[in-house]
């Protein structure tokens, strides 16, 4: 699943990353689970720093601020 | 018979083809990718469950072109505040098993944590059984070893009417439908789990139905390995008669049943049930031709020595004539047979742990 960079508004994390899956729905199924809280064994960061709420996401963020989702490795 | 296998490991998909006489490997797809279940039908599609480690479970179809294209999952239904005290999640673990519905583009999911969904697209949307899921029993479902998540293992539908449904849980015995999934119930009797007190011992819903496997051609018929020994039913899974004669050993995860006659199943046998290997390192294969009356343990072609290949819940398979098997191990090992189990080969190959074995209807 390619997921090149993207310049979305939201005053959220889940806000933001709802405006990305809006364009890109694959996506969604990727990052979140069925409950809409972050994959176990993903990550997202804030301006390099992890974010707090990963069940309802709801830290905030600003107009020019970075969101960073990456996979936490793990297994074999 | 079938010329086409396809095998599914932790690190890919593998699809033999039968070309004059041996079995080749002509072409992988997801490679480094678990895959978790996998289903072909006769018209040239093939699906693959892969169970991601980061992104979660994923489904992908291939269509009568090849063309590989991602559909949609499984989804859980947003949970309720007054499930908050429900043992298992409500998001999808990974798609234990995939069935074809017997009506044109249906399709069944069997899941981790013990959804089982509907597709009547042919895997581009799926729906929940609500019934299932929602049943106060459900709660009382055991996670798979001892995880938090039970597991779907098996799906049978009865070909003369599709609408016949009997699926077996890890562990929560085996439920029945025949609305199509508009209402369950747990019909198993005469299963026992020997490591339960002795009052709980023949409590269905406790009985951990490793795997079940049905005759197509009398579908009243139904095979199970089960925790504690192997088992056979007369009337679609109602009540069970212990098979007894089994050898070399009761425990394993795998059974095929034949597609015609219904006196015939394969097992793999191993040591149960805290070491999980082959008994004394030999890989064997036991086959009864008499309804579970007794036991050849087939070894011809077959690792005879310091072996310990188990073979996983998915990982045997019976083509649609009974004579052309196949079954994967967790060393990576995979076997064919085109004598009904007399005799093996092992393509030239050494594969990731296999996780499912599926033959192509011919």
């Amino acid at each position: 699943m390619a997921a090149p960079s993207a310049e979305v508004e939201g005053a959220t994390v889940g806000d933001a990353l709802a405006a990305v899956f809006t364009s890109r729905p694959g996506l969604r199924g990727y990052v979140l689970d069925d409950q809409g809280a972050v994959r176990r064994h993903v990550a997202v960061y804030v301006n390099g720093q992890p974010v707090h709420d990963r069940v309802r996401l709801t830290d905030p963020v600003g107009p020019n601020d970075e969101i960073y989702v990456l996979q936490a490795l793990s297994g074999g | 018979m079938a010329n086409r296998l396809h095998v599914g490991t932790r690190k890919g998909l593998f699809e033999l083809v039968r070309n004059n006489g041996v079995w080749e490997i002509v072409d992988v797809q997801f490679l480094g990718d678990p895959v978790s279940a996998v289903l072909a039908d006769a018209e040239g599609s093939v699906w693959a469950a892969l169970d991601l480690g980061h992104f979660g479970a994923k489904l992908w179809r291939r269509d009568r072109t090849g063309m590989w294209r991602e559909m949609a999952v499984p989804v859980f239904p947003p949970k309720p505040e007054e499930a908050g005290d429900d043992p298992h999640p409500w998001s999808l673990g990974k798609i234990w098993v995939l069935e074809s519905g017997g009506a044109g583009g249906r399709l069944w999911a069997g899941t981790m944590p013990g959804g089982l969904f509907r597709s009547d697209d042919d895997g581009a949307s799926w729906s929940l059984s609500e019934a299932l899921w929602h049943m106060p029993e459900r709660r009382q479902w055991a996670g798979v070893a001892g995880g938090e998540q039970p597991g779907i293992n098996s799906v049978l539908i009865d070909p003369e009417n599709p609408a016949d449904i009997r699926v077996g849980v890890s562990t929560a015995g085996v439920w029945a439908s025949t609305d199509a999934g508009d209402s369950w119930h747990l019909i198993n009797r005469g299963m026992y789990a020997e490591y339960m007190p002795p009052e709980q011992r023949e409590n269905p819903i406790l009985q951990d139905v490793h795997r079940l496997a049905r005759c197509a051609a009398h579908p009243e018929i139904v095979w199970c390995q089960h925790h504690n020994g192997v088992f056979r039913s007369e009337d679609a899974g109602a009540t069970w008669r212990e098979v007894t004669a089994i050898r070399p050993s009761k425990f394993g995860f795998a059974v095929a049943a034949h597609p015609i006659d219904p006196h015939t199943a394969w097992f793999i046998p191993a040591i149960k049930d805290e070491r999980r290997i082959p008994v004394d390192g030999k890989v064997v294969v036991a086959r009864t031709r008499d309804g579970g009356g007794s036991f050849d343990v087939l070894r011809q072609g077959l690792p005879q020595h310091h072996a310990y290949d188990l073979v996983w819940r998915h990982g045997l398979a019976a083509d649609e004539s009974g004579e052309r098997l196949a079954f994967g191990s967790t060393s990576g090992g995979l076997w064919i047979s085109e004598d009904g189990g007399d005799s093996w080969t092992m393509p030239e190959a050494r594969l990731p742990p296999v996780a499912v074995v599926r033959f192509a209807p011919a």
